[in-house]
């Protein structure tokens, strides 16, 4: 593999795991969901980028998984729901940017440290992918529990899903990647969308998971 | 034959829910559901007998087809508890006739996820199975649409969603470990080629993979601390699914993860999963016992008992050995068959009293005497006292421990101790004393509850050796 080839791969996945960084702080629902799409965008030119380097025409699919699914219709809906539901306000957060921040570094940093020391044996490119996917999905699962909103919730969970979609992709000649995004696609759609959210606004009023804490695991 | 039973299994599941999905009318949908029940129960048993060779993606060999019996019995039973506890629901109008048609077509693709999921032999499609029998609890835990069912299923979707995403990762890095032994492609997912390959694979690659493996398919088996979804979903959704969930899927998600042990145990420089299967099924058992005195709500206390049970019986395959792995499958067996016949019972009990609060239930014994006495009986049985099956399997795993790990015994029988406790403390309130709360008349159907009841009893009286027998060389693939 050329010099140019890796250094592209590798521009890609680290700007994946920047734009988790800004999700983290992001604390307006459209902000939010504007990075969001950019991740996903990020996403569908560094799996073409793979399917390029690979030749693995099938990864093409994936990325225009990510390109129209993820980075268009999503968030698209999502701000739609937003708007629908009056919650275009501020986000709640559990924990402060700050704290935020620095546990995302150590994530990351951790991250770097497990799989670059496990990983002697596979080649460079696969290598790197792994350690910033792993970074992309522990930020992806920080964002879900310094949310309260379940719109950001599920906006962690979908970043989430791109770091596991990086890492296939990054596993050279992995099969059924294409299957499991779609899969991962389903998910989202018609669980997140079309049932959740919209009875969670029917029967509590808010998408605030913090009201359904309410009823605490034990009736009184 | 054309169709052979390992299609039968996987098909009659698929097709059934198709058609339940079209089809109007739920009393003839619910006769459907047991009907095709119990057809892939049939093609299940028949893969004792008969069985196809294993392919890219599918596999049938001794450690699964005890899965899918025991999956598609607990199914079968539940598909004709279901019957009549559908009946009562739609009766005071708890749930209406489309969602009925939802739930039953749900029903269906359940059993097919489950299947698949226990037949794949590519760890892809095994991960893709899981997700898929996940998904459709998540939606049947939420049928009711009360404020408590949605947010049980939110959680229940939100911690089962991380839970598969680190498993998927864990799938990933096995095949990145595969990659430069096996080659590329999908031989590299393949579960029978990785077994034979896996001494050559990366040791440190395969030890993270089975951290991220073990999280993840460990939330869905209710490992403490990944539980939290497991109490709400059993108590919130309705009770057949409850009952599938603590007899059946826990277990596919149990066996996905020794699925991945023996490929572990086969490469010598990897570390070895058990002390860590050991670890969280003790942190899992002690955990659950002591939650189980303060429960006020009878179908979330016996969903910590499905906890306290599970981490037994990853803390006996976590042991390993022929001996452990024997009592493991036992007690996974009959942990199966008690706790969906007590959900059977707690079913019926909480639709007679309107309520799932154990405060406003009570004498139990006096105004309903069957399904009192079988509630008793179940209890019973799942504390693990003779001469009931889980008293057997709970006796094998304390006593193979003791010979191997004195002080872990010593935990293990303490949290056993614990248990039966917390448990007889609420029966006493729930069977005996003043009978409390309404004492109307049920229409139940028993048959499920005493013949999976009569199950346990039987094998804690007299285990055939045939069964013996299989155990044991089943125990003996897990290593």
């Amino acid at each position: 593999m050329s010099r140019i080839d890796f250094d592209i791969a590798h521009l890609l996945a680290g700007t994946l795991v920047l734009i988790s960084f800004l999700e983290l702080y992001q604390d307006r629902l459209y902000a939010l969901l504007n990075v969001y799409a950019a991740h996903a965008l990020v996403l569908a030119a560094s799996v073409a980028w793979q399917a390029f380097v690979q030749d693995a025409p099938h990864l093409y699919v994936t990325a225009a998984i990510a390109l129209v699914f993820k980075a268009t219709i999503i968030p698209i809906t999502l701000h739609r729901v937003i708007v629908r539901l009056g919650i275009h306000r501020e986000i709640e957060k559990v924990v402060g940017v700050g704290a935020a921040m620095l546990a995302g570094m150590g994530l990351v940093a951790l991250s770097m440290v497990v799989m670059l020391r496990v990983t002697h044996g596979a080649d460079p490119l696969a290598r790197e992918d792994l350690a910033f996917a792993l970074s992309v999905v522990l930020l992806g699962l920080l964002m879900m529990v310094t949310r309260r909103n379940a719109v950001s919730q599920v906006v962690g969970f979908m970043s989430l899903e791109n770091g596991l979609v990086l890492a296939a992709t990054g596993a050279k000649g992995m099969p059924l990647v294409v299957e499991i995004s779609v899969a991962f696609s389903i998910l989202i759609a018609l669980i997140v969308i079309g049932i959740f959210l919209f009875r969670i606004r029917e029967r509590f009023d808010t998408v605030d998971v913090q009201a359904l804490d309410r009823y605490r695991g034990e009736r009184r | 034959m054309i169709i052979d039973a390992l299609t039968g299994v996987l098909a009659i599941p698929a097709i059934t829910a198709a058609l339940l999905a079209a089809l109007p009318g739920y009393r003839i949908t619910a006769r459907i559901n047991v009907v095709a029940t119990g057809l892939t129960l049939l093609c299940a048993l028949s893969l004792f007998f008969r069985r196809p060779e294993a392919g890219t993606y599918l596999l049938v060999d001794d450690l699964n087809a005890t899965f899918i019996v025991l999956t598609t019995f607990v199914g079968f039973t539940t598909s004709i508890f279901s019957a009549s506890y559908i009946d009562h629901e739609l009766e005071i109008g708890r749930l209406t006739p489309p969602f009925v048609r939802f739930y039953h077509a749900m029903y269906q693709v359940l059993m097919f996820g489950m299947n698949l999921a226990l037949v794949a032999n590519n760890i892809g499609l095994m991960w893709v199975a899981i997700e898929m029998a996940t998904l459709t609890t998540v939606l049947m835990v939420g049928i009711y649409r009360t404020h408590e069912a949605l947010e049980a299923a939110w959680k229940y979707f939100i911690l089962g969603s991380v839970g598969i995403a680190l498993a998927l990762f864990g799938t990933i890095l096995v095949y990145m470990a595969a990659r430069p032994a096996v080659g590329e492609g999908l031989d590299a997912m393949v579960w029978t080629i990785l077994v034979k390959h896996a001494d050559a694979f990366d040791p440190a690659l395969l030890d993270v993979a089975f951290v991220f493996l073990l999280l993840g398919y460990g939330t869905k088996v209710g490992l403490a601390p990944l539980h939290a979804w497991l109490p709400d979903a059993h108590a919130e959704g309705p009770t057949p699914i409850s009952a599938v969930l603590s007899g059946l899927l826990l277990n596919v998600a149990l066996y996905a993860l020794l699925r991945f042990k023996m490929l572990l145990a086969v490469n010598t420089g990897a570390l070895a999963p058990g002390p860590l299967m050991v670890t969280l099924g003790l942190i899992s058992l002690i955990f659950a016992v002591f939650m189980l005195y303060r429960r006020r709500d009878i179908k979330r206390m016996f969903a910590y008992s499905s906890i306290e049970h599970m981490g037994i019986i990853t803390f006996a395959f976590g042991m390993g050995g022929p001996l452990a792995n024997f009592a493991g499958l036992l007690h996974m067996t009959m942990h199966s068959l008690t706790k969906s016949a007590i959900f059977f019972a707690v079913g019926h009990v909480a639709q007679v009293k309107g309520t799932q609060r154990i405060a406003d239930m009570g004498g139990l014994t006096e105004t309903h005497p069957v399904l009192g006495w079988g509630l008793v009986l179940g209890v019973v049985a799942i504390a693990g006292l003779p001469p009931l099956g889980i008293f057997m399997s709970e006796f094998l795993v304390v006593s193979s421990t003791f010979a191997r790990a004195p002080l872990l015994a010593l935990v293990l029988v303490f949290g056993i101790l614990v248990g039966i406790a917390a448990l007889f403390l609420r029966l006493n309130s729930i069977a005996f004393g003043e009978p409390r709360g309404p004492i109307g008349k049920t229409h139940a159907s028993y048959v499920p509850m005493f013949a999976h009841l009569a199950l346990v009893l039987g094998a804690g009286i007299y285990l055939p050796p045939a069964l013996v027998t299989w155990f044991q060389n089943v125990a003996g693939l897990l290593g």
